[in-house]
């Protein structure tokens, strides 16, 4: 990347560096005990969980897999398993 | 289900960033910015937040954004806030939000300056009491006997000797109109607070109580049920001031011992090892029932 | 032309620009500029935030804020405060916002003075900011006007200081000529940087950079200066069509055509030189004086066409870097090495502390070239001039 003046960056471009490499637990959602209340989307420091018409996905391109959704979900819809690499 | 599905909120701040896993500032920062919505500048002063955010090339931030110095969050936002009165942009707002360290420590100077001219700012600080950018230094937001690099637990010490400065306190000193206290473990109060923080003009000030498992020493799924506990067994009173007046507690369900919040954390684990500690933990519950009188915490 | 205290013309200058925030916070000898101001805001006659700050850390701070979001702004200080300035000097370069600052030259604790010399505003020369310096009241007036043109320009995106001697210059009357609003406001066109804070296209500012990129960051200011040399030339040429008086260069070369030695100087004792010029000239010395107005980035393209065909060169610093020699001293040795027919250079520290240079010294100053000429190996140390060695104990 060329070097602007001042270092100035334009904003949103963390979207281009993908941190689910970080991720040794990974979270898996079973959408049928899933209620879609919405605590998980709100609890993921990193933003990555979706939600599109009141579906709910892990975005494993950012995922670290803190397991905070895990641990959050009222139904225990999400599991952590270990990650493969 | 005849519920309304939830709905995604616009991200002002979005992933990509390099917090550690779990990072209750990271968190509390994406619902600040969904309680402001994007007529916002912010200023952050060097700390977690300003490193983990500013990889050159890739920034989360959506929002127009600048890290200037550690000590000078307030003043920048103060030329800032001067900027947009002097070209009559009115509806755009200023915001700080920055960690303890610049807050309660490097930067108070600018901050009380900021407050004491009035600036039209709200200063966010996120609170993880100490400095984990670099690895975990005492700062004036430290507790009383947490374990810090700088001022470690050992034979001959339990950690931190000072209680936690009243920032809170010395801030509504300067009669600001705001004042407030929340926790990344109530986001729906952290985004009312901040919401509210924004019908005002002038300085406002938000403490934000900021979990952080790399350095507290707790699993990374726990940051919300830690939040929680602090929050329960009294040490982290969560309350709003306006116009110098308490308005809102948030009470507690019931009395929990402040050891149920310490004892999952390393940073306070010489606490339940040695001689010693009993007095300590004493010394902590005290501060929690002298919040919990002050406060009125419990029903 | 009016009779005006140096600090009222700065102010008329910078009220002329019209900046949108002016930050201040009291020292001396810079305070009445900024107090001029705050009596112009009050009076309605500067339409400008004025935002009164706790310290000089914040004053710097807050113009830069101000810039980062796309206002004109200005400051002042002095000394201590200065020094205070200097980080937020250093990161705002590195940003590229340009904003204009009045360094007004005081020494520096300790022992602690009000009195001039140049060693504040020396302090900041390595951190990315213009530094201008002048020599009388009209020039102050003058090189600010000139200075918002030059931050603000593209291509140079950088702060810049004008440096002016505290009381000699801010507290002294000299009849000033000041321009039109309407020449200036043709001189100077509004601030339109290509970043700014700016909530429909959010860019985000100080970022952390790697050694994969930030030696590349640095070399871009470091360009900028040097690139910026000829933007300021050429800035200077147009306030010299525009005024009539003659800012034709980054240095001021006087009575060098024959020169066999050459004194160099910044500031307000140029005039002091240039007179003293003109009395041994009238002996029959063959002697000339360079005085250097662009300071940083340093000019020594333009000092050496001034002073090549010298033979021996005094070089008057108003400051020291300890345990060294003067700053303007090691700039000139570390160009003119290697040099074929590079003059004998003499480095000379002398009005520390506002001690006076008069046509005494300057003729002392003189005596010692001769002196160091002859005797090789010569310049172990600088020579202090007007030293009082029955002081030391």
């Amino acid at each position: 990347m060329k070097i602007t003046k001042g270092a100035v960056v334009t904003g949103g471009t963390s979207l281009e560096y993908k941190t689910g490499d970080w991720r040794d637990q990974k979270p898996v959602l079973n959408q049928s005990w899933c209620k879609a209340c919405g605590v998980c989307e709100e609890d993921c420091p990193d933003g990555a969980i979706h939600v599109e018409d009141g579906a709910f996905s892990i975005d494993y391109d950012f995922c670290k897999g803190c397991g905070i959704c895990a641990r959050e979900c009222p139904t225990e819809a999400i599991q952590m398993i270990p990650e493969e690499k | 289900m005849g519920k309304k599905p939830y709905q995604k909120k616009e991200d002002y701040f979005v992933s990509g960033h390099r917090a550690c896993h779990g990072c209750g500032m990271a968190l509390a920062v994406r619902h600040i910015l969904r309680a402001t919505g994007k007529e916002v500048i912010v200023v952050t002063p060097t700390g977690c937040l300003e490193t983990f955010s500013s990889p050159y090339g890739f920034s989360p931030w959506r929002v127009p954004w600048i890290h200037h110095l550690f000590e000078n969050g307030p003043s920048v936002a103060s030329g800032v806030a001067a900027a947009l009165k002097a070209q009559k942009q009115d509806s755009v707002r200023v915001l700080v939000i920055g960690g303890d360290g610049s807050t309660f420590d490097i930067g108070f100077g600018a901050l009380s300056g900021m407050l004491e001219r009035e600036d039209d700012v709200l200063y966010i600080c996120v609170d993880n009491g100490a400095y984990m950018n670099t690895g975990g230094q005492r700062s004036g937001a430290t507790p009383l006997f947490s374990s810090t690099t700088t001022e470690p637990a050992g034979k001959a010490s339990m950690g931190k000797r000072q209680i936690k400065k009243d920032l809170p306190a010395i801030v509504a000193a300067h009669g600001i109109p705001y004042v407030a206290t929340a926790s990344s473990a109530y986001l729906r109060d952290l985004r009312e607070k901040v919401k509210k923080a924004m019908t005002y003009h002038g300085s406002r000030y938000i403490q934000i109580d900021t979990p952080c498992p790399s350095v507290w020493g707790f699993p990374s799924d726990q940051t919300l049920e830690i939040g929680r506990l602090g929050v329960q067994c009294g040490l982290v009173p969560l309350f709003e001031m306006e116009e110098g007046q308490i308005k809102t507690i948030r009470k507690i369900k019931q009395k929990i011992p402040v050891e149920s919040y310490l004892k999952p954390q390393k940073r306070f684990r010489h606490l339940f090892a040695g001689k010693g500690g009993s007095e300590a933990l004493r010394q902590i519950q005290a501060l929690a029932d002298r919040n919990i009188e002050k406060f009125g915490l419990l029903n | 032309m009016s009779v005006v205290e140096g600090s009222e013309a700065v102010a008329m200058a910078i009220k002329a620009c019209r900046p949108q925030v002016v930050s201040a916070y009291p020292i001396s000898p810079q305070t009445h500029i900024v107090e001029n101001l705050a009596k112009m805001v009050a009076d309605g006659e500067l339409d400008a935030q004025y935002v009164r700050v706790e310290s000089e850390f914040s004053a710097a701070s807050v113009v830069s804020g101000a810039s980062a979001t796309g206002s004109r702004a200005y400051t002042a200080s002095s000394s201590q405060g200065l020094l205070l300035m200097t980080e937020v000097i250093y990161a705002s370069a590195g940003m590229r916002l340009p904003f204009v600052i009045t360094g007004v030259n005081r020494t520096i604790s300790a022992p602690i003075s009000i009195q001039v010399d140049h060693q504040d505003t020396m302090s900041l020369r390595d951190s990315g900011i213009i530094q201008l310096y002048v020599e009388s009241v009209q020039e102050a007036y003058d090189t600010h006007i000139a200075a918002f043109k030059i931050a603000e320009d593209p291509k140079i995106s950088l702060p810049v200081m004008v440096c002016m001697d505290g009381w000699i210059l801010t507290h002294s009357y000299e009849s000033v000529a000041y321009m039109g609003q309407e020449e200036i406001d043709r001189f100077l066109s509004p601030f339109e940087p290509e970043h700014f804070l700016d909530i429909k296209n959010p860019k985000s500012w100080g970022s952390y950079a790697d050694d994969n990129v930030l030696m590349e960051f640095k070399y871009a200011v470091h360009q900028a200066m040097q690139d910026g040399k000829q933007r300021i030339r050429e800035i200077f040429k147009e306030l010299s069509l525009l005024t009539g008086r003659d800012y034709r260069g980054l240095v001021e070369a006087y009575r060098t055509e024959d020169a066999d030695t050459i004194v160099i100087a910044l500031g307000s004792v140029s005039g002091t030189v240039k007179e003293s010029v003109d009395d041994l000239r009238s002996e029959g010395h063959q002697i000339g004086m360079v005085k250097i107005r662009c300071y940083r980035p340093f000019p020594f393209e333009d000092i050496w066409e001034a002073i090549k065909g010298a033979r021996r060169i005094a070089v008057l610093d108003a400051n020291i870097s300890m345990g060294s020699e003067g700053a303007v001293g090691m700039d000139l040795k570390a160009k003119l090495y290697g040099l074929k027919n590079a003059p004998l250079l003499v480095d000379f520290i002398a009005g520390l502390g506002g001690r006076e240079i008069n046509k005494r010294a300057l003729r002392n100053i003189l005596q010692q070239l001769d002196t160091v000429g002859k005797k090789p190996p010569f310049l172990k140390e600088p020579n202090w001039v007007g030293l009082n060695p029955t002081l030391f104990p």
